[in-house]
């Protein structure tokens, strides 16, 4: 598989849904597969919040597997023999894209100064990127959790750029509840002195609130089953609770590991913005507050996948983007997969899912 | 692939071109068959397995209870709706067929006629509910909620202002002509209104 890396600078500044612009947009992203002659086999994948454009290749950082592996690759159900397939670090991000831990104009790190983005601000420079790359229309738009909100952005916004949209555990908008949990990781963060207002490069960062913020997050990416299947109450290299407040529980070790793992390749400004652009979104807003109006003529396929132990994006917030979608006329798919992982399924072994990304690929 | 006699009927009847909805749309044999004859069709199927193997061959299908999920659909949003062998499972037939007339300019209808001597036989002979092939599962267990007749659903497509514009029955895979309730296992009507 031919992959390579590459960062470009968006020629124009790039509007911004809260006012202004910003200039000298950088957006790093990996491609694999070969793009065809007439430029029709590209297939713009959006990773989820705390991702990055190494879907298929090791990252750079952890040296793991890229995240999405099992799913891209030659002869798997998106196939980089067939098609051309492109993930950009979302703008907000710390892999290489413009964020909050990128110099501005005077040689300072942004910092805070970053404007506050939106899911269709990332998107728009993702517009960009595929405007520079000549590729006026995606064979498909794929993108699990934050990557669907961005792949329902460009069909809503963008209509004529993807001949199909996959969306895989993924919402219209943001809940009380997925809001109040963002909130809950930010105020870890900015509680986190080392936070210092987001004025933290060069020194110590604010690891420890960063990983609190990871931890509570990693909750709601498992269901209950998944945790209780995977650690019970067992106790972790030790025969007795130790009355103390040691990761006693296996589980509490494993957040601990997951918390501070994270720390190590993820900007704590930059989880703060990108949880902001998640909160913001509400394309049924953006629209005149009717969903339907959001995707009113569009030429695109449309296929929405859910899975049952998902309590973060429910099967209903799939269900009420695709009865939107009937309503106005669109050709959509729609299926609750079971798997027993919550919601992230959409990363783990499920093989019905690579079926119906396969399939609706065609 | 031979297509179910019912389905068969359907398939030959749609105008190419078409926009199609096919209510219970099962694994997608109807709407490979119509797809082929340049329809744009859309499925509505309960079952997930059956939902995940029409989306692997790239149909529109989605996931969903045609009792609930049609009212999503806008008013004469197709040519034709197409609802095979599951009136009979409808919470309301009565309401699934107003659903129908609307959200297409005509409609398909098949069904397993309760009403066919087998069936008679075996509640008259027999004394219990009859399993027979066109009603091949017990009644605790069958999805069947609301056994129907031809002439039951005639009275219904009067009642509801239905103009029935063609019918088709059948006993096993042959044609069935004359004296429909008591001979045909399955009935196929085309509805407009």
């Amino acid at each position: 598989m031919s992959t390579s890396s590459h960062k470009i600078v968006l020629t124009d500044p790039l509007p911004l849904d809260g006012g202004g612009e910003l200039a000298r947009v950088e957006v790093a992203y990996e491609t694999y597969g070969a793009l065809n002659e007439d430029r029709s086999n590209a297939i713009l994948l959006c990773h989820a919040l705390t991702g990055d454009q190494y879907v298929a290749s090791p990252h750079p950082i952890t040296a793991k597997p890229g995240w999405w592996e099992r799913m891209v690759g030659p002869g798997k159900p998106i196939d980089t023999g067939r098609f051309h397939v492109i993930c950009a670090n979302v703008i907000g991000s710390c892999m290489g894209s413009s964020g909050p831990a990128s110099l501005a104009e005077d040689g300072q790190p942004y910092a805070m100064r970053f404007p506050v983005i939106t899911i269709r601000d990332m998107v728009r420079a993702h517009v960009g990127l595929l405007d520079a790359l000549g590729i006026a229309q995606l064979h498909a738009v794929v993108g699990g959790s934050m990557g669907g909100m961005q792949a329902l952005s460009l069909a809503a916004n963008w209509p004529e750029r993807a001949e199909r949209v996959l969306v895989i555990a993924s919402t219209s908008r943001h809940s009380a509840q997925n809001i109040a949990f963002h909130e809950l990781g930010r105020q870890a963060i900015m509680a986190d002195p080392r936070w210092n207002g987001g004025e933290y490069y060069g020194g110590e960062a604010p690891d420890n609130g960063l990983a609190v913020a990871r931890m509570a997050a990693h909750i709601t990416y498992l269901s209950e089953d998944a945790l209780t299947e995977k650690f019970g109450r067992k106790l972790q290299d030790r025969a007795a609770k130790s009355f103390g407040f040691d990761a006693d529980f296996q589980v509490e070790s494993y957040l601990r590991y997951q918390g501070s793992g994270f720390t190590r390749r993820f900007d704590a400004n930059s989880y703060l913005y990108i949880t902001r652009a998640m909160d913001y979104f509400d394309l049924a807003e953006e629209h005149g507050g009717r969903l339907a109006d959001a995707f009113a003529g569009t030429p695109a396929r449309f296929c929405l996948v859910s899975f049952d132990s998902d309590w973060l994006y429910p099967t209903s917030e799939s269900r009420h983007v695709v009865h939107a979608l009937n309503a106005a006329g669109a050709a959509v798919s729609f299926v609750e997969l079971s798997a027993p992982h919550g919601h992230d399924s959409f990363l783990l072994d499920v093989p019905a899912l690579d079926r119906v990304v396969g399939g609706f690929l065609g | 692939m031979s297509l179910r006699p019912d389905l068969a009927v359907i398939a030959h009847h749609v105008l190419p071109d078409s926009r199609v909805l096919d209510i219970g749309c099962g694994d997608g044999a109807l709407m490979l068959a119509l797809r082929d004859t340049g329809c744009d069709v859309r499925g509505i199927e309960i079952d997930p397995d059956s939902v995940e193997r029409c989306v692997s061959q790239g149909l529109s299908v989605v996931q969903g209870d045609a009792d609930r999920d049609l009212a999503d659909y806008p008013d004469k949003g197709f040519d034709y709706a197409v609802l095979s062998q599951t009136l009979q499972t409808a919470a309301r037939p009565d309401r699934m067929l107003d659903e129908l007339l609307r959200v297409g300019t005509r409609a398909f209808v098949s069904f397993p006629n309760f009403a066919h001597w087998r069936t008679r036989a075996a509640l008259m002979f027999g004394g219990r509910m009859p399993v027979t092939r066109s009603i091949p599962v017990s009644w605790y267990e069958t999805q069947n909620i609301h056994h129907v007749t031809v002439k039951d659903f005639r009275e219904l497509a009067r009642e509801k202002g239905a103009r029935i514009e063609r019918e088709w029955f059948f006993a096993g895979e042959r044609s069935v002509a004359g004296a429909a309730n008591w001979r045909a296992e399955f009935a196929v009507f085309e509805l407009s209104r």
